[in-house]
């Protein structure tokens, strides 16, 4: 952890009689698709860990299995080989598209969250709320929260094609948080938005982070939105992918996209992406 | 930039200036989205359907008018209009036009149930699929008044035979149009409802169901092509005592040689097909609209 200012994860903010282990730790995982000798190893051996309050990203070249690593974490997909834990079992994912459901409205979409919240029998919230059952009108009030946080308090009637690509965006982050997760995974959340739209998504997720004391695991190809945002960047390697290193960002927040140390840092870790592109070229 | 000095001079909170930057950015992006009227919709829509029907009725009477057939054998346009037009003043009129709508809501919603249930075990049980799935595509291209002399066989000159023809012709659209929905569920929704912690029923019945229903949508509105047809070819074969139908008047039409009464009935089957076909097209439009799935270009 590199946050200067008060660490908000230095307390005990998400509930008593919580360990300090890594929120999220990955050992030795592999994962092959296909079988014998025709199966391609997309994830060798990776070890990885993501401490409570932490932002990690996670770079890399095409073909590092980014996305591969990301679904293994999320349960969409099992490892070959290696252990994946995720301290509370919390976790939410968002997708580089927004993935909200057409057919309902954005409120309603958020509400998914809480019902099938509560579908799934809540577990580890401690009966503080209700054994999980909320009516209609509760989770209706609560999408409205959950809505405001991402600054889209007034369009929970609309749908979700009415917004646009950034607001969509906003509306799955929030539907993420609706989750209750403390973990949250991002696959390239902001890669089909625009530069400015972006900026102001990557101020606001920095911000929703640290209210919410997030750990986040963050992929994208993007080096300097990987500086702008992470705590540490964690570059891979491709066919396998492996990890290759681990570079801390120590500037001070908030940062920004266009500064020169992020750009200095950048630049720095692009150098280095490079030598792994060009192991590839031959 | 010019951002951060503003934030400095106006001396606001940074994360009030930033929430006032995404709302500025939304209604930017939000504006300069407007639809068009009520009434240039519906003209817009009927003027080429009016165009075409006149078109229509200028061959009719140019053909009538070349004399290839007398005019009793192929009555012009004035005739039949007539004759139409005397027969809405009927109640025998509405009787058979009541018969056919009952036979053809029955069968139809019948179809509805044979299909969803197909569709619905076929969608979800592998081996099922691999066994009948393409036998239900082979269904579809049988024609139904092949059904017929079978349906006689096991159920005599009655509705049931009917009915039965009706459900053979339109179910397999039905249950097709559902297995395409569920096959064609964007995979990145099942992903984001498998992380929102939707399994199995819950999965189906809130993302895989609602996902389906634009196919689902097009297979009715298939079906009720098929469903149509069947019943008409079912009325012509099979003719109940004291039912009148539309298929019977047609019957009876081409018996006593009535040439403008067969050709009024003709289009009172052609205008009710079309008519339910349109409904089936308006509750499309609805959806797509509401989704998002088209923009409407005018």
């Amino acid at each position: 952890m590199t946050t200067p200012l008060t660490t908000p994860q230095a307390g005990p903010a998400s509930g008593p009689g919580r360990e300090h282990g890594p929120a999220v730790r990955l050992e030795g995982v592999s994962k092959v698709y296909g079988q014998g000798k025709d199966g391609l190893l997309a994830l060798d051996e990776v070890s990885l860990t993501v401490a409570p309050g932490e932002f990690v990203c996670l770079l890399g070249a095409s073909g590092c299995g980014k996305s591969t690593l990301l679904s293994l974490v999320a349960g969409l997909d099992a490892p070959t080989a290696g252990r994946i834990e995720v301290e509370t079992g919390r976790v939410a994912m968002m997708f580089q598209e927004p993935a909200l459901f057409p057919w309902l409205t954005v409120s309603a979409n958020v509400e998914m969250a809480l019902r099938a919240k509560r579908d799934r029998g809540v577990k580890g919230t401690g009966g503080a709320e209700g054994a999980g059952t909320r009516s209609r009108a509760e989770r209706r009030a609560l999408a409205g929260e959950f809505l405001d946080i991402v600054h889209l308090g007034g369009f929970g009637g609309k749908r979700p094609h009415e917004l646009s690509g950034g607001m969509r965006q906003r509306v799955a982050l929030a539907r993420a948080l609706a989750q209750d997760a403390d973990v949250l995974l991002m696959d390239e959340p902001f890669g089909a938005l625009d530069a400015m739209t972006r900026d102001l998504l990557h101020d606001e997720l920095e911000r929703i982070w640290r209210e919410r004391n997030l750990s986040v695991l963050f992929v994208t190809h993007n080096v300097r939105e990987a500086v702008r945002l992470g705590d540490r960047v964690v570059l891979l390697s491709s066919r396998p992918g492996r990890v290759v290193e681990s570079f801390p960002v120590e500037l001070e927040r908030p940062r920004r996209t266009d500064s020169a140390e992020v750009a200095r840092q950048a630049a720095e870790i692009t150098d280095r992406l490079r030598e792994e592109v060009l192991r590839h070229g031959r | 930039m010019a951002v951060d000095a503003s934030t400095q001079q106006s001396g606001a909170e940074p994360s009030d200036v930033h929430a006032r930057q995404i709302a500025g950015l939304d209604a930017l992006e939000l504006a300069d989205r407007r639809k068009s009227g009520l009434a240039s919709r519906i003209w817009s829509g009927l003027w080429p359907v009016v165009s075409a029907l006149v078109l229509v009725l200028l061959i009719w009477q140019g053909v009538v008018l070349a004399g290839w057939w007398p005019e009793y054998v192929f009555a012009g346009p004035v005739t039949t209009l007539g004759e139409l037009a005397g027969r809405l003043g009927e109640a025998e009129f509405y009787q058979a036009v009541g018969v056919t709508m009952r036979r053809a809501v029955v069968g139809f919603a019948l179809a509805i149930a044979v299909g969803l249930v197909v569709g619905a075990l076929v969608s979800r049980i592998r081996p099922l699929r691999r066994a009948v799935g393409s036998l239900i595509t082979g269904l579809q291209t049988m024609p139904s008044i092949a059904w017929f002399p079978l349906a006689i066989l096991l159920f005599g000159l009655t509705e049931s035979a009917i009915t039965f023809v009706v459900i053979l012709g339109a179910a397999p659209s039905i249950a097709n149009g559902l297995i395409a929905g569920v096959d064609y569920t964007p995979p990145i929704l099942l992903r984001a409802g498998h992380m929102l912690g939707l399994r199995r029923l819950s999965l189906y019945r809130h993302v895989i169901l609602p996902a389906s229903l634009p196919s689902f949508l097009a297979g009715l509105k298939q079906g009720w092509a098929f469903a149509w047809r069947s019943l008409m070819a079912g009325e012509l074969l099979v003719i109940i005592a004291n039912q009148p139908s539309l298929g019977e008047q047609l019957h009876y039409a081409r018996e006593l040689a009535d040439s403008p009464g067969l050709l009024a009935t003709m289009i009172v089957i052609l205008v009710i097909g079309i008519g339910v076909d349109l409904l089936f097209g308006a509750a499309d439009n609805a959806l797509r609209r509401r989704w998002g799935l088209h923009q409407v270009t005018n």
